[in-house]
Parts: structure tokens; sequence; C-alpha cells
């Protein structure tokens, strides 16, 4: 076995075995925190004073906002770096982690809203947060489209990862105009920022649901770079002998 | 730098010769905004509330409609091809396309609004806070779109695709553009807006081109 280096899983044949390796454990480790994080979030995890029951649904929404910023720059890397190193599997890494964001950011605007209506009472504000999250979610409406519109793979690949960059750059530059449209046009009816203390309770159940939504969100990416690579790699000796073994 | 007035100038002078065809983006404009009196309702209370809103948005949309065959037809016909080929800078004959849209499409949208605005009742100091937002803010448009057009070449359903590709990145434009106009009508001072659409016009300005020279070099790969 040839040692370790930083490219080794760069080669499409290599990173399925690795796949094959690590997702059983990924997956296990995704339910058993999803069932933990569930259990402490709504069966140990004390009544809010305030806001009664109804703000358990923070165990979800707030993993699921952060998955979805983090998985957009980490599309933006693989991207970038799938682009300028022409590392194949880089490219298929960050066509497939977009669903998954994209997922996730729906996830968190629907959550959010569920919680707004008994909290706010009203399932939608156009506050700063919910405004960036929703563009959020069209950037990667709109990346997805344009790879899924491009027919020849290697274009579809370097025109999704200068969509992605540009998106990068701008990402701050829109929320900032956001946050600012915002306290222009709202009065402080609503604050999202000024959240009370939490319970030691609170805070382990919303770590154990991130860190299970880590789990499933590298699991499901991993699952659809395995399938990007055996629909490209089709041609090679590899997914050949893998498919010999399959017939068996 | 002769290359940039090259690529202008022949824009420029195809335009003239297809000149209702330029008009295009102007009219529709002209009949999206007042499409707004119709359906919100004719109260000038109202209309005036939406008004810099309106004119914005219809601005942003006749934009990136006709941004979408910005370089289409030069690629249909290969003379895309030749300028990326001739070896001056594509960065260069970016920014020249995009200029030229904007001297072409967002000119006339900048010249149009006024008159629009008063169809809304917009007040003259409004007015001038909407012409002046335009001024900075169509060409970061056209910059942008570029980018969209560029990224879509020769796509199937390309023009559907670059609005939901660039409409979000001009989320700022709108916002600090409509901003000004609602900061004059409140009687402050509109200077922090047009700061920022400066500061977002040159960044644009900067990054635009390149990415846009970078998507068109994988287009024709």
């Amino acid at each position: 076995m040839n040692a370790l280096r930083w490219s080794t899983f760069a080669a499409p044949s290599r990173f399925y075995a690795l796949v094959n390796a690590v997702n059983p454990w990924l997956w296990l480790l995704a339910v058993g925190l999803t069932l933990a994080g569930l259990y402490i979030g709504f069966f140990v995890a004390p009544v809010d004073a305030t806001q009664g029951n109804s703000y358990r649904i923070i165990f979800i929404h707030v993993p699921a906002a952060w998955l979805s910023m983090v998985l957009y720059l980490a599309m933006a890397f693989w991207a970038a770096i799938g682009w300028m190193l022409n590392a194949r599997m880089a490219s298929m890494l960050a066509r497939a982690i977009a669903p998954t964001g994209a997922l996730f950011t729906f996830l968190a605007l629907w959550t959010g809203s569920f919680w707004g209506k008994p909290t706010w009472g009203t399932w939608w504000v156009w506050d700063a947060r919910l405004t960036s999250e929703l563009i959020l979610l069209f950037l990667y409406l709109g990346y997805i489209a344009l790879v899924s519109s491009i027919d020849d793979v290697v274009r579809g690949d370097k025109a999704g990862a200068v969509l992605a960059l540009v998106g990068a750059v701008n990402v701050p530059i829109i929320y900032f105009s956001v946050v600012w449209w915002n306290t222009l046009h709202q009065g402080a009816t609503i604050s999202v920022t000024a959240a009370p203390k939490m319970a030691q309770t609170m805070l382990v159940a919303m770590l154990l649901m991130t860190l299970a939504f880590w789990a499933y969100a590298f699991a499901v990416v991993f699952t659809r770079a395995q399938a990007l690579a055996l629909e490209r790699e089709r041609d090679t000796d590899w997914v050949r002998g893998l498919a010999r073994k399959e017939m068996k | 730098m002769s290359a940039f007035a090259a690529v202008y100038a022949r824009d420029l002078r195809l335009a003239l010769r297809r000149r209702v065809e330029a008009l295009l983006p102007v009219v529709f404009f002209v009949v999206a905004v007042s499409l707004f009196p119709v359906g919100v309702g004719p109260e000038p209370q109202t209309l005036r509330v939406i008004a810099a809103g309106v004119v914005w948005v219809c601005a942003l949309l006749a934009s990136m409609l006709s941004v979408a065959n910005l370089y289409a037809l030069d690629h249909a016909d290969g003379s895309l091809e030749q300028m990326l080929l001739s070896g001056h800078p594509p960065t260069l004959i970016a920014a020249a396309k995009a200029a030229a849209h904007w001297t072409i499409t967002g000119a006339p949208l900048v010249l149009a609004a006024p008159v629009i605005g008063l169809l809304l009742d917009m007040s003259p100091t409004a007015l001038g806070a909407l012409v002046a937002a335009l001024l900075l803010g169509t060409p970061v448009l056209s910059l942008l779109g570029g980018v969209g057009a560029a990224l879509t070449l020769g796509l199937r359903s390309s023009g559907v695709l670059l609005i939901l590709l660039i409409l979000p990145l001009t989320i700022p434009a709108l916002i600090f553009g409509s901003g000004a106009v609602g900061a004059v009508d409140s009687g402050i001072s509109a200077s922090g807006h047009f700061s920022l659409l400066g500061a977002l016009l040159i960044f644009t300005a900067l990054i635009a081109p390149l990415a846009t020279a970078m998507a068109l070099r994988i287009a024709l790969e």
C-alpha cells in the first residue's frame, strides 16, 4: 500500500473505496446522534420560560441554518479546487454538495416559519436573516440550474465554479446590504438576536443535532459523489471491474 | 485601450442598425411600470410609496432580459471567437461589451425614469435621487448581466436561467438604489446610499469583467 498523500483520494476509484468504508459509520453516527439529540431536546430540556414548547424547533432549525451557510462555502471551495487543479473528484464533490445545501437552506426557512407562527404570530417576516437565507436558497438553485443545464460535463463544472465563486464573493455584500435595508425599513419590532441564555441541556441537544446533521451531510454528499463518479467514469476499468463483481 | 474602443464602437454601430430592437428594453420598462397602477390601484399615495421600488425592479428586469443577447449573436456568427483569438485581453473585451450594453440599454432607462416617475406621482426631489441612483446602479446591472450572459452562452433556456443566476446578485444595487429615493423622500441625506452604490459599482467593475472573461473562455473551449 502506498503512503497516503493529500491527493490520494482525488482518484475517483480510491474515493469510491473510501466512501464504502466510511459511509456505514457516518450513517450510524447520523442516526445515533439524531436520536440522542431529539431525546434530550424533547424530553430532557426544560420548557422555555417565554416561548413554551415551541422553541424546541431550534434543535433542527439552528443546525440546518449553520449547515446551509457552511455548505455553500464548501461547495464554492471544492468547485474552485476542481477548476484550478483540474481535479475531477473535487468538481463532483461540489455538485454533490449543492442539493444537500439547498435542502438545509429550505429546512431552515421552513422550520423558521413554523417557529415564527406561534412566537411572532406570522409565518414570515422580512427580517434580515430570513431574507438573506432566502437569497442563499436562490443562489443554490441558480448553481444547480446552471450545472444541470450544461450538457458538457467539464464545461458545467467550470461554469459552476465561476458562479459559485462570484456568489461566495457576493454573499457578505448581500448579507450586509440586507441587514442595512432591514434596519431602515423596520422598527425594532422583532429581535432575533437577543436570545436569552440557554440552559445547559438545550445547548447539549443543539450540539448533538449539529453533529448529527454534519454526519448526515457527509454521508449523503459522499453517496451522491459516488454515484456521480460511477456515472462519469463508466468507461474506465475500475467501474467495469465493479460491474463485473456485481454481476457474479 | 484601442481594443476597448473598437469593441465598444462596433456594438454601438450594430445597435444603431437595429434601432427598434435596441429600443425594446425601454419599451418593456415603460409597459411593465404602467402595469403596476393597474394592478395595485390608482391612488397616488400608494403609488408614491412603491414608485422607487417599482421603477428599480422594472429597470432590473429590462436589463436582465436584454443582456441575454449580449454574447449570443456574436457567438452564433463566430465573431466572439475571433475577438478572443485576437490576442487582446478578454477582460477588456468583456468590459467593453458591458459598457456598450449600458450605453444602449441602461442610459435610455435612466432617461426614461423621470417620465415614468411622474406617472407614479413622485416628487421632483425624489425624481432627482432616482435618476442619480439609476445612473450609478444600472452599470452594475450591465456588468453582472455580462457574467450571466457568458455563463449561459449557447444553452437551451439561457434567458430564464440568466435571470435566476444574476437576480440574487443584484439585490444590493436594488436595496441601495431604491433606498436612496426613500431617504430623500423622508428628508434624510441620501449621500450614504450614493457612496455605497458607487463602491458597489467600482467593486463590480473590477470583478465582473474578470469573471465574464473566464466564463467566456470556458464556454468556448
